[in-house]
């Protein structure tokens, strides 16, 4: 097991990232925060808190989506369904999804799909803490990432919550 | 995660943690019904036929919704103006239709254990939408899922089921969810409606007296009388059996507290349940119905995976 990033790390690559996005929105009326469940909502947890610490006096649009129904392999698997909570249009806005982990692309296929159910957005934007470049099965990319990294197959990449870091094994 | 049964033929074939995952999965799929699209793919690639050999208004809409805001695509099948009436079994029946591809079949039939002998002969997956007076195992779900929407939980919660205990599925269905998730259980009606040994048999109470079981309780479900299925005369007449057992604003009035009043309908207004009290705020009827839909999607989701 390799550490990819460690606590303070981890801690810096959000804070740099909520800046990233930030510079890119200037006008948080526009945007909308939405965190994938469930491992993507550790993410998007803390990069919003740290948008509402640069802007303590705007309203963030934050909201998190599951996409259990919407995944492709359902008939493999039958998987429980995780809180969805989006009490916002989303009509016209600009989305950035926030995921943990960007590997195969299925998972944000299936946000896509879930997230068009809600409105049409003006633009949708990804950014993932982790990037595994390889093995993508989908032509998608990151807009935003923390961390670029070459894994193989049979690793797995995972945010370990009790000790605040990213792990490879 | 999967459900420890393939079929959803009873209440009391689930366990409780089979209850707690439809539940939950049910609750999700109530917020997708709240989204401008109501609709999701989970079952683009499965096959549904709701096989009603007997009437039905609610449960019959509410699994089509369901399986169509599932993106199943489905077929109905009734028995009037079908083959039945030229002496088709039901198992013939079902397999013909079978033989065109169909992966899930939702029943309703007068003969208790119907969907059971199905079940034994035919690779679907069957959910059982009330076989005779033996189960309708949604609309204990739903019904759970109501109460547990409006009281928080179903533990330690006391439940009457007021009316025809003896003619009806629901009861039955009911009794066995509640008392599988901690609730404390009661029925309540004339002596002839209620079975004689149903409270040593399944460990409930029994009241005679509606008075004295609507102060005991936290939920009332009130029961249809199921005319077309008695046989013999069990209580004189209607006008009778509302004034000993219907439920009525005056009773509810003379209660210490505020009691939640179910009804699985369709509703004898003036017999079992008085109109001002169907349509009161303490009655979420209506809203059973809404969540029927919810609790069907779940049910209908969690079964697919056994595709294989």
């Amino acid at each position: 097991m390799t550490t990819i990033l460690d606590k303070q790390q981890l801690h810096l690559t959000i804070l740099r990232l909520a800046h990233q996005l930030m510079e890119n929105h200037l006008n948080l009326n526009d945007v909308v925060f939405i965190g994938l469940q469930p491992r993507g909502v550790y993410v998007s947890d803390r990069i919003v808190e740290n948008i509402k610490k640069l802007y303590p006096s705007e309203k963030v649009n934050y909201g998190v989506l599951d996409i259990t129904f919407y995944r492709d392999d359902v008939r493999n698997e039958i998987r429980m369904a995780n809180k969805t909570t989006i009490d916002f249009s989303i009509e016209g806005k600009e989305v950035i999804l926030i995921d943990d982990v960007l590997y195969t692309g299925r998972t944000i296929r299936a946000a896509l799909d879930a997230l068009i159910d809600f409105g049409r957005p003006k633009k949708v934007e990804l950014c993932v803490l982790v990037d595994r470049r390889f093995n993508r099965e989908l032509p998608i990319q990151p807009d935003y990432y923390g961390k670029s990294i070459d894994a193989i197959v049979s690793q797995m990449v995972k945010i370990q919550k009790d000790t605040e870091t990213v792990v490879l094994y | 995660m999967q459900l420890s049964t393939k079929h959803l033929l009873g209440i009391k074939d689930l366990t409780k943690e089979d209850i707690s995952i439809i539940l939950s999965t049910a609750t999700q799929f109530k917020e997708v019904l709240q989204r401008p699209v109501k609709k999701v793919p989970s079952l683009r690639d499965i096959t549904i036929v709701n096989l009603f050999y007997e009437s039905s208004t609610r449960t019959r809409i509410s699994f089509e919704l369901a399986e169509k805001r599932l993106g199943a695509d489905t077929i109905n099948f009734t028995a009037s103006g079908s083959s039945v009436s030229k002496g088709e079994s039901l198992l013939d029946t079902v397999n013909n239709i079978l033989s065109m591809k169909v992966d899930m079949v939702v029943m309703r039939h007068s003969a208790s254990g119907a969907p059971h002998f199905l079940a034994k002969h035919i690779p679907a997956a069957i959910v059982n939408a009330g076989d005779g007076i033996n189960e309708h195992p949604t609309q204990a779900l739903l019904d759970a899922f109501s109460i547990n929407e409006k009281l928080g939980s179903l533990e330690g919660k006391k439940i009457v089921l007021i009316g025809d205990i003896m003619h009806s599925r629901v009861a039955l269905s009911n009794i066995y969810l509640l008392k599988k998730m901690g609730a404390e259980v009661m029925v309540a009606g004339p002596p002839t409606l209620i079975p004689k040994y149903i409270s040593e048999a399944l460990n409930i109470k029994v009241e005679y007296n509606l008075k004295k079981a609507l102060e005991w309780c936290d939920v009332a479900n009130v029961l249809r009388i199921q005319l077309e299925r008695q046989n013999q005369v069990l209580f004189s007449s209607l006008r009778e059996y509302n004034i000993a057992y219907g439920v009525t604003k005056k009773l509810l009035d003379g209660l210490k507290k505020e009691i939640v009043i179910m009804h699985p309908g369709p509703i004898n207004r003036g017999v079992e349940i008085d109109s001002d009290v169907a349509d009161s705020k303490q009655s979420i009827i209506l809203q059973q119905v809404e969540n029927g839909v919810a609790v069907r999607m779940a049910v209908l989701y969690l079964l697919s995976g056994n595709k294989n």
